[in-house]
């Protein structure tokens, strides 16, 4: 070990033992951000932030919620929401930020399919991306159970009884995960336990990789053009900041971002204080009845699209159960934008809208996956059913066609 | 050499440690999520059939399920391999799950069907479903035909075994 000299003040102190700026130059003013971006790339920031308010707003929470059958509806609706000092806002942080992290996620998923940014060696970046959505997904259900009103109960018992189309060990398996035949107290602490802890690690642990795979291949850009960084960086550094296509990830590149999160605070605490509503559903403020099933059950907005895949199949074909068919259909639903990369033949990294043929892949997928959303809400009956058959089957369509349109959009770029 | 192998002995002894280690973990986590010796025991549900009034839904609970139980009106015919003879009434005996996806489904008296409204699923007065998404009838639970008044759901009879024997029989000829 080298010869320490007396620190002179505790920034050194702290630098020869830690690297502290070695490290800092490395993981935020050396850090190359593209310069060509809008505001649509500081979703990634917004989303650290919102995740950082649900775990904050969750650790308050469970001081006071208790996960028991008998228990926990009052804890909520009462304690909560009535007894505890300002416990109504940590709820509504909770509640409403849940809702609007989808969103943004959303937001974010769909600006990376928009720009291109999933192939030609951003696949990682992808994928991580997609494991964190299935993360917060199954947070997401799981911790709408806890306040155990009838939508928690309905919602927890349709969604484990999807695993009973699985062949063989489908009954089993649901009464395993449920650990009753119904869903009971001890499916409610289970979930309390997913929700709060082993769920919360896992997406910690995947947000870390989902930073580190972004460091080789780099952030895409507006243009999806690729330079060459370190030529960039240094000219950069050699001061030539209005020349450099780079800009550094601190103080350039974070402090934009901080502008987009203050005006989204303003928006997300007009919601929490004004418009909560919308994430506290009506129905969730009857206690959990396992002989009652509400007269319209629905997930989550975030939800509805694949719901209304799942529900879409309401008849028998080719002598396959209906209710087999969606859950295939569910199934794909599930994986398919997983495998995105692999489905985009075209060798192209570019905005759709300077794609030949993906802009209309493009906005027909957002204008169906609006048909599903909006469906998924209403009473699946008449000519709604129908509408959500035909949509649902659109869906599937749409993605198998994508690597033949891709590929006819490669011919017609030449090559390139 | 010698070093070489004295350390892929000790690789393999520590991965043989490893994975009785991993198999033991994953069987006691297994366990451990499994349902309670208590809660596999939940045992039977009696029910006096002679409450039951005409084409109005009755719902008891057994092993935390519904069960429906619909006494038929005169008008209703009996259904072969559906409906229970008990006394001088025959009845649906039915778990009230609908067998898409488990929702409730409701009993509208004046048509004499079942609605889910989750998905849509209709089926008749005798559980066989009839329109959506349900794949087959209502499931029926293992229940014993004890005196002309009462019956016994959790305990299998000679009149739910014949009730089984001819839907399976059903299934093969399918």
């Amino acid at each position: 070990m080298a010869e320490f000299e007396k620190a002179n003040s505790l920034g050194e102190w702290f630098d020869q033992r830690l690297n502290t700026k070695g490290f800092w130059r490395v993981m935020m003013t050396e850090y190359w951000i593209p310069k060509n971006i809008n505001f649509l790339w500081a979703m990634g920031a917004l989303l650290a932030m919102l995740f950082t308010l649900l775990l904050i707003s969750g650790i308050f929470l469970l001081m006071y919620y208790k996960p028991d059958v008998n228990m926990a509806f009052d804890s909520v609706n009462y304690t909560i929401m009535q007894e505890v000092a300002y416990g109504w806002l940590f709820r509504n942080i909770h509640g409403v930020g849940a809702s609007v992290v989808f969103l943004v996620i959303y937001i974010h998923m769909f600006t990376g399919i928009y720009y291109g940014s999933y192939k030609k060696g951003r696949e990682m970046i992808w994928l991580s991306g997609m494991l964190l959505f299935v993360l917060f997904s199954a947070e997401g259900f799981s911790g709408y159970m806890l306040p155990w009103g009838q939508m928690s109960y309905w919602a927890a018992y349709v969604i484990t009884e999807i695993f009973g189309g699985i062949p063989f060990i489908g009954d089993e398996l649901v009464i395993w995960i449920r650990g009753n035949f119904y869903v009971s107290d001890a499916t409610l602490t289970r979930f309390f336990m997913l929700h709060v802890l082993l769920i919360p690690l896992a997406i910690l642990g995947a947000i870390v990789f989902h930073f580190y795979t972004l460091r080789f291949p780099h952030v895409n850009n507006e243009e999806g053009e690729f330079f060459d960084y370190k030529e960039e960086s240094e000219k950069y550094l050699a001061g030539d900041k209005a020349n450099a296509k780079v800009i550094s990830f601190w103080p350039d590149f974070l402090s934009k971002d901080f502008m987009v999160i203050s005006i989204f605070m303003i928006f997300f605490f007009y919601l929490v204080f004004y418009h909560n509503a919308f994430a506290m559903d009506p129905v969730n403020f009857d206690k959990a009845d396992s002989l009652k099933t509400p007269a319209h059950i629905y997930p989550e907005w975030y939800f509805l699209w694949s719901y209304e895949v799942l529900r879409g199949f309401f008849f028998d074909i080719a002598g396959i159960s209906g209710k087999d068919l969606g859950l295939i259909a569910f199934g794909f639903a599930q994986i398919i934008f997983v495998l995105l990369p692999w489905l985009d033949k075209s060798p192209m990294v570019k905005p759709a809208n300077q794609r030949p043929v993906f802009k209309y892949w493009f906005w027909t997928m957002m204008a169906i996956l609006f048909v599903l959303t909006i469906f998924g809400k209403l009473p699946p009956t008449g000519v709604n059913a129908w509408i959500g058959f035909a949509s649902s089957i659109a869906f599937i369509v749409l993605f198998l066609a994508l690597p033949f349109l891709t590929k006819i959009e490669a011919k017609m770029a030449g090559g390139k | 050499m010698i070093n070489e192998s004295r350390r892929g002995f000790m690789g393999k002894a520590f991965g043989a440690v490893a994975a009785v280690g991993a198999v033991g973990s994953l069987v006691a986590m297994k366990k451990t999520w499994d349902p309670l010796p208590s809660v596999m025991a939940a045992g039977f549900t009696t029910v006096d059939m002679s409450k039951l009034a005409e084409n109005k839904l009755e719902v008891v609970k057994w092993q935390g399920k519904p069960i429906f139980l619909l006494k038929f009106a005169a008008d209703m015919p009996a259904v072969e391999k559906r409906s229970v003879k008990v006394g001088d009434h025959y009845y649906s005996v039915m778990i009230g799950l609908c067998t898409h996806l488990g929702c409730i489904p409701a009993y509208a008296p004046s048509s004499k069907q079942f609605k889910c409204a989750c998905h849509g699923g209709e089926f008749d007065a005798a559980g066989i479903n009839t329109f959506g998404p349900p794949p087959r009838p209502l499931d029926i639970p293992p229940f014993t035909i004890k005196d002309e008044n009462t019956i016994v759901l959790g305990e299998a009879g000679p009149e739910y075994q014949q009730l089984i024997a001819a839907l399976s029989q059903e299934q093969t000829k399918a």
